[in-house]
This record gives structure tokens, sequence and C-alpha cells, in this order.
């Protein structure tokens, strides 16, 4: 299961209910401005941090650069893919899931 | 003498613009920011808090030539321009998103909460977004 955060960590819980509910192996790709949950020296990083064995995080390059992000230190393993890198991510996995 | 008395005294009231969303993901910031820039024709007393995620909105460097979107994070340096100058971004949250003032495109004065209570306790009409 690919599935899909585009909220922000700070003011909803979306990203913690796909941690608590997704199941180990799944992919987590960050988009909009669910890509907040990626930076290193947030408070919300340690969610992230520490479920790194029980799933692969991704973020999405482009949504990253417009939040001014691009200087700013991201969580280490957190792979940054581009919108081409996204495509691929969804017809890689048998099914999406959009935690709006 | 009424309200419609040329001479009479102007009435500036205390107006403060509280921003609390990030900017691109929902269209608040930059309406906000229109809001301000609007408002700040009318000689009122203005100033513009950013706090909670509206902090995101100042980061320097932002770049939305991938997403499509206009990069209104410049228009933020035309408030000095329409005499807006009470800019406080609260500390607690730059801080929790890993952020200092360094990082911001405009000059700000950052207030801990204790200090940011007083200055919203003293105004008029508080617009938040």
């Amino acid at each position: 299961m690919l599935h899909l955060i585009n909220k922000s960590p700070f003011e909803r819980n979306a990203l913690d209910s796909c941690l608590r509910l997704a199941k180990s192996g799944s992919a987590i790709l960050l988009i909009e401005d669910g890509v907040y949950a990626a930076l290193a020296n947030a408070t919300h990083a340690e969610k992230i941090i520490a479920r790194m064995d029980d799933f692969s995080f991704y973020v999405l390059g482009p949504d990253v650069a417009a939040r001014g992000l691009s200087d700013t230190p991201l969580i280490e393993g957190i792979d940054v893919v581009d919108y081409e890198g996204f495509v691929d991510m969804v017809a890689e996995h048998d099914a999406t899931q959009s935690w709006l | 003498m009424n309200e419609f008395d040329e001479n009479a005294p102007a009435i500036v009231k205390r107006f403060m613009y509280v921003n609390r969303r990030a900017p691109y993901g929902t269209i608040y910031a930059l309406e906000c920011l229109e809001v301000v820039l609007v408002a700040a024709a009318f000689d009122q007393d203005v100033s513009v808090v950013f706090m909670d995620d509206g902090v995101c909105q100042l980061k320097k460097n932002q770049d939305t030539t991938g997403i499509g979107m206009k990069n209104f994070s410049k228009t933020y340096g035309a408030l000095d321009d329409y005499d807006v100058e009470k800019i406080y971004v609260e500390k607690e949250s730059l801080a929790a998103r890993g952020l200092t003032a360094d990082d911001l495109v405009i000059p700000v004065e950052v207030l801990a909460a204790d200090d940011l209570r007083e200055v919203m306790a003293q105004q008029d009409v508080v617009i938040s977004s």
C-alpha cells in the first residue's frame, strides 16, 4: 500500500493515524503541507524516525522547494521524489490510500 | 460633529491579523496577506502575527516553479512599504519547526507566548486565518 499524507502534522493528525494503521512494509509519501513532517529539527521528527524500520518514507521535492525547505535539513532516510517518481510509486503499488 | 464630518478626529482602532496556516496547501495565507495590504490603506493601527504553521509563510527560499503556483512570499516585503511595521512571530512556533528569525524573508519581532499574549489582549479587533 502507498499512503499519501498531505496535511501538516502540526495542524492535523493524518500522519499519526497513518502511522498507527498502516501495515509494516508500506510506503508513505509526504506531499503538499505533509512535507513539514520531514523537517529534521522539528518536534514531529521523532515520530517518523521511530518508524523507519517499519515503513519507507518519501517526500515530494517540488512541494519541499515551494515551501522554502530545500535548504533545510530533512530527516535522514527520507527519499525525495519528483512528480515522475510519484507516478511510478502509484503504478508500482497495488493500491493508494490518501489520509485527507 | 458626526461620523461623516471630515474634520472630526479620526478613530484609530487596533487591528491584529493572526496567521496560523502554512502557505500553498490552503488559500488562507494568501487571502490574509491581501486583506492586510488592503486594510493598511485605512490608516489604522495594524499588527500582523505569524504563529503555528503561519510562521512557514515567511520561510526564505520558497521556489514554487515546480508546483505551478504563485510564490507570494516576496509580497511580505511590501508590508513595510504600507507602513505595517508591527510584525510579530511567536517564538515557540519557530522553535517547534526548527526555524529561527534568520530563516525568514522579512525582519520580524520574535515574541514568546507570554509577551504575545499581552499584545493580543490590547487589540480592538483580532482577525484570524
